[in-house]
């Protein structure tokens, strides 16, 4: 097993500058604003002419208290709160919420509004990924993909308006079920959806997946291997394009996914290429389970037997989703009063970033911004 | 004196040759004129094309449809503060967009727009292109320099070292064409631009299809250097935003970043036209002798005109979908009466002393016009190759391309 | 869309209210009194329904006595865990695993701090915990022991997760577990910068989250909701912090 000292590099910046003499290195600095990065990220690099040596991510910039905003509220005023955490699939964020707080309740939302969740989590997996493809495209020089996911993208963002009144911080679910009933039309607005996207899917592949360009850009570049991805706690899409098949639906199902018939796509390299493939099959895997949700909904109640006031007994819970990002995990700690005790947020976007040391190494330069793409970390995420 | 002027029209060889001072200076101010135009043009076309390509529509407001973008982005250019770094080195910094600019304009005289429509016409006229053209390099280096930032300086010498390598591989299936124009009866061949175009004329076939598939190899090999040299997408990463090296020209704003634009798309429009010159026949008509006789003559001779008339339908077109709001009545104005002009050039263009005479410009532009759209076509598609990668394509698959070629040319040349 | 939610009309005292559902009338209750929502029953309202029958509910008092609110069903308690797992530790370390619990159905250990790290390796080596999904603290300011260090663990050959908890005093330090999982970096820096609990042995020990000058660890129970580092702020800001 690699020496886990060398998986994260520290630059010793704080200390005499060791390299003074030697104007071979240069460190370099990739600025909290950069249009490349993703949000407000600082990466510190440590060069050789262009060969990455280590790297050094600063990250804080876009921290917000929000565990400690969580000690001060209610339940369910918190609620809102978790879907600017990450705020690219805000829907995600909501369930896992809803669902730990469920299970500290002891309580299970009522099968519709399983299924309702079910259809509004992959419809906002489907968005945040295509906005991961634009920006990844983006940075990697092809600047058209952005506008085609954007635009596809509207089409998800209209039916999330239609239901719950909001595009992208949506606070779509309530703790016991889903506040509001699927709106008229609603089957209808998500079966077109699913006949109008797969041709576009077919669309961005045809621009990237055999494009010589963007084969050359992303393949061999930020490799890391499935034992390293476990070690250090990547994962999500990362970990299951370096070929470990694990995904929390599958593993630990929740909010029904076991009745739904969906496959787990892995990739063979762990390089940005397999990456990009396996989102792009995941999304493809969304398009079908949103179809046997939306053919198979079932009638009933929404919301499940919560008082009024949510007063969960004494005791502390995990519960983790796959968010588009990863693991998404809720440790919740309840001393029986109306206001959590403490909310710990387990964001995948923070563990995953530990891991751009290690696959940026040997490098070069341009590549890092790949990475940092393929990573597809949301600030808010990571830094809460 | 007005002999000297009227002496001229009676010749068959450009003013240069001629010697005639005074038409070789109309004919520079045409020349440059119209480089000018195409600049404003292709500022807007690329900003329309890209658009549409990403699903939107791009400039719509300034004028109908945005046609007066480019002249309100020339206005901004101009009256904004001209800034020059503290630590900058003044006269290099102030000259090195000259330099760029010059060299891209300079080889605009030997550019055959016809068999006599071009300023001049040397006997090494080839060479000379290729060398000018090189001197912009000289340029960007000093500009990468005179700004005393080490980020334009990394992006100046990647951006020098990039047009450097593809040089290399220009030149060799330049002189592939080179050979092929020396297969004529005499067995002399060639240097000079209208020379070329005379060779493929006589030799019936324009160079891109002869000795099929060498010629398109050899145009294809060129087609990929020129857009590597012009520092274009998808070779475009010394100048590209989201990299950490943001370019040469990063210190520079106002006018002087205007000057470096306006020698980019010189330096575009240039090496399109010795591709266009080289491969594709310059300025003869297409067909020239299959479609042999007065009548293919008159048919294709409408083409100008129809295209300017086709032109002046889409403005009306796009007039008769104007919103019909009063707040979209002067660009609707300006829109019918911008389709009335080009309609007024296509209708003059047809009329039979111009419509023989401007022949041979037209068939030239239009093709450098094919090749401009691809430049913006290739930015729309691709993305951007790595430092590292593209000179890897620049050596290790171009030049040793461009070497086969030029061998298999020759030894099928002497055998042929 | 919402408004088409009407909420049934509260039932009377003592029966146990439908779910909120779609238009649908409830079950006709006699209807002799005003009705009562009983605040203790478990009223299954959606926030937007029936907001105002309760309230016009909570208006009137509950008139005739009602009888208690039907006895909460006991909630669910923590229930001795037993497997392999357990045996093998506390055969190794007795009273060092203090307890080992599964609370609704999630399992956990809680350890001394002196036997943790050994556990954590061996929880690691031998049990095939090898992804360690997450390391984080609780501060009780009442207790003895101030902290709870917890690690929430979970094994890809067994599919099973588990949590290990420990409870240390407030100046101890922990000896780190990047040596057992690399994730262990940034999760222990969190913990330090939010807490101020120090672990030995990591590499590279310093604030991740807030600036690198920053006094104070916000996630303390002692540490005020609006409450800034003053002097930081005014420092590095130039300005006079609000709060």
């Amino acid at each position: 097993m690699t020496d886990p000292t060398t998986y994260i590099s520290h630059l010793e910046l704080g200390q005499p500058d060791k390299t003074y003499l030697d104007t071979n290195e240069l460190i370099l600095n990739m600025g909290p604003q950069h249009p490349a990065t993703h949000g407000v990220l600082r990466v510190i690099l440590k060069l050789d002419g262009e060969k990455v040596l280590g790297t050094e991510c600063v990250i804080g910039y876009l921290h917000r208290g929000v565990e400690k905003i969580a000690e001060n509220r209610t339940y369910a005023m918190f609620n809102p709160y978790v879907d600017r955490m990450d705020y690219v699939a805000a829907v995600s964020n909501g369930l896992g919420y809803c669902e730990a707080v469920e299970k500290l309740l002891n309580v299970e939302a009522p099968p519709r509004a399983r299924y309702i969740r079910v259809i509004l989590t992959e419809l906002n997996r489907l968005a945040s990924h295509m906005v991961w493809l634009g920006t990844h495209a983006l940075d990697i020089g092809a600047m058209t993909p952005l506008f085609y996911t954007f635009r596809d993208r509207e089409e998800i963002l209209k039916i999330f308006e239609r239901y719950c009144g909001a595009r992208l911080t949506t606070h779509a679910f309530r703790i016991g079920g889903c506040q509001y009933e699927t709106y008229e039309g609603f089957e209808k607005d998500v079966k077109n959806f699913l006949d109008f996207v797969p041709p576009k899917i077919d669309e961005y592949e045809e621009l990237l997946t055999t494009n010589r360009i963007w084969v050359e850009r992303t393949r061999n570049v930020g490799k890391i291997s499935g034992a390293d991805c476990i070690a250090l706690g990547v994962t999500g899409p990362v970990l299951r394009a370096s070929g470990v098949k694990w995904d929390i639906r599958k593993a630990k199902p929740y909010s029904g996914y076991q009745e739904f018939d969906f496959e787990i796509p892995t990739g063979e390299n762990g390089d940005t290429y397999d990456r990009y493939i396996v989102r792009i099959k995941e999304m493809r895997q969304s398009l079908r389970i949103i179809r046997q949700a939306v053919d198979g909904l079932p009638a009933g109640p929404i919301m499940a037997k919560v008082g009024k006031v949510i007063k969960p007994p004494v005791g502390e819970i995990y519960h983790s989703i796959e968010a588009p990002k990863g693991e998404l995990g809720y440790y919740i700690v309840s001393d029986g009063s109306t206001q959590p005790y403490r909310v710990r947020i387990r964001p995948p976007s923070f563990v995953n970033l530990q891991a751009l040391d290690l696959m940026v190494r040997g490098q070069l330069v341009a590549d890092v911004i790949a990475v940092i793409g393929t990573f597809d970390i949301v600030l808010g995420e990571v830094d809460r | 004196m007005l002999d000297y002027i009227t002496s001229y029209l009676s010749s068959n060889v450009t003013p240069g040759q001629a010697g005639n001072w005074f038409w070789a200076t109309v004919y520079v101010f045409v020349v440059f004129g119209g480089v000018a135009v195409v600049v404003l043009a292709m500022n807007w076309l690329e900003r329309k094309a890209l658009a549409h390509f990403q699903i939107r529509l791009g400039p719509m407001r300034v004028g109908p449809h945005g046609l007066m973008q480019p002249f309100a982005d020339a206005i901004k250019l101009l009256t904004k503060e001209d800034i020059i770094p503290a630590q900058a080195d003044r006269f290099v910094f102030w000259i090195a967009p000259l330099i760029i600019l010059c060299a891209s304009f300079t080889v605009y005289i030997v550019i055959p727009f016809g068999p006599t429509h071009a300023i001049t016409d040397l006997n090494i006229g080839i060479l000379f292109m290729l060398g000018v053209s090189s001197l912009s390099v000289l340029g960007i280096v000093m500009a990468g320099w005179a700004s005393n930032s080490h980020y334009p300086l990394i992006g100046s010498l990647r951006s020098s070292a990039q047009m450097v390598s593809y040089e290399v591989a220009m030149g060799l299936a330049v002189v592939s064409a080179i050979l092929m124009t020396s297969l004529n009866s005499t067995g002399t061949g060639t240097l000079s631009m209208i020379g070329i175009v005379q060779a493929q004329q006589e030799q019936h076939i324009w160079y891109v299809f002869k000795f099929f598939p060498l010629g398109l190899i050899a145009m294809v090999i060129f087609a990929i250097a020129m857009v590597a040299e012009t520092n274009r997408a998808p070779f475009d990463l010394p100048e590209a935003e989201s990299e950490l090296t943001a370019g040469f020209h990063t210190e520079y704003s106002g006018l002087r970043w205007s000057l470096f634009m306006l020698g980019e798309y010189a330096a575009m429009g240039a090496v399109s036209s010795i591709a266009v010159t080289l491969w594709l026949g310059g300025w003869l008509r297409p067909f020239p002798n299959w479609l042999k006789g007065s009548a293919f003559d008159f048919v294709f001779s409408l083409f100008p005109g129809f295209t300017f008339l086709a032109l002046a339908g889409f403005c009306f077109l796009g007039v008769v979908r104007m919103p019909k709001h009063p707040h979209f009545r002067i660009q609707t104005i300006g829109l019918a009466g911008f389709g009335a002009l080009l309609g007024f050039i296509g209708l003059v263009l047809l009329v039979t002393p111009v419509r023989v005479r401007v022949q041979d410009i037209y068939w030239f532009v239009a093709k450098v016009a094919v090749f401009m759209y691809l430049y913006i076509w290739y930015r729309a598609t691709f993305p951007r190759y790595r430092f590292d990668q593209l000179m890897t394509v620049g050596w290790k698959i171009l030049l040793p391309a461009a070497l086969g070629v030029l061998i298999v040319t020759a030894i099928v040349g002497v055998l042929f | 869309m919402a408004e088409e939610i009407k909420s049934p009309t509260p039932p009377p005292v003592g029966e146990t209210k439908p779910p909120a559902e779609q238009a649908k009338p409830s079950p006709a209750p006699p209807e002799t009194k005003p009705p009562v929502a009983s605040p203790a029953a478990p009223a299954a309202a959606s926030p937007a329904g029936p907001a105002k029958p309760a309230a016009s509910a909570a208006a009137t008092p509950a008139a005739p006595a009602k009888p208690a609110a039907p006895a909460k069903p006991a909630g669910p308690t923590p229930v001795p865990w037993d497997s392999p797992v357990v045996s093998k530790l506390k055969s190794r370390h007795g009273s060092g695993v203090r307890e080992a619990s599964t609370y609704l159905g999630q399992n956990y250990l809680v350890v001394e701090p002196s036997v943790t790290r050994e556990v954590l390796q061996v929880l690691r080596d031998e049990e095939q915990f090898d992804y360690c999904v997450d390391i984080t603290a609780v501060h009780y300011p009442k207790r003895e022991k101030q902290f709870d260090l917890v690690w929430i663990l979970y094994s890809f050959p067994k599919n099973e997760r588990m949590r290990v908890k420990t409870m240390i005093n407030d100046g101890e330090t922990f000896p780190s577990s990047v040596s057992i999982w690399p994730t262990a970096n940034w999760l222990e820096r969190e913990v330090f910068d939010m807490f101020g609990i120090k672990f030995d042995g990591h590499p590279d020990l310093k604030r991740i989250l807030l600036p690198d000058g920053w006094e104070g660890y916000p996630l303390r129970k002692d540490y005020g909701i609006i409450q800034q580092d003053q002097k930081w702020v005014q420092i590095n800001l130039g300005i006079q912090s609000g709060q």
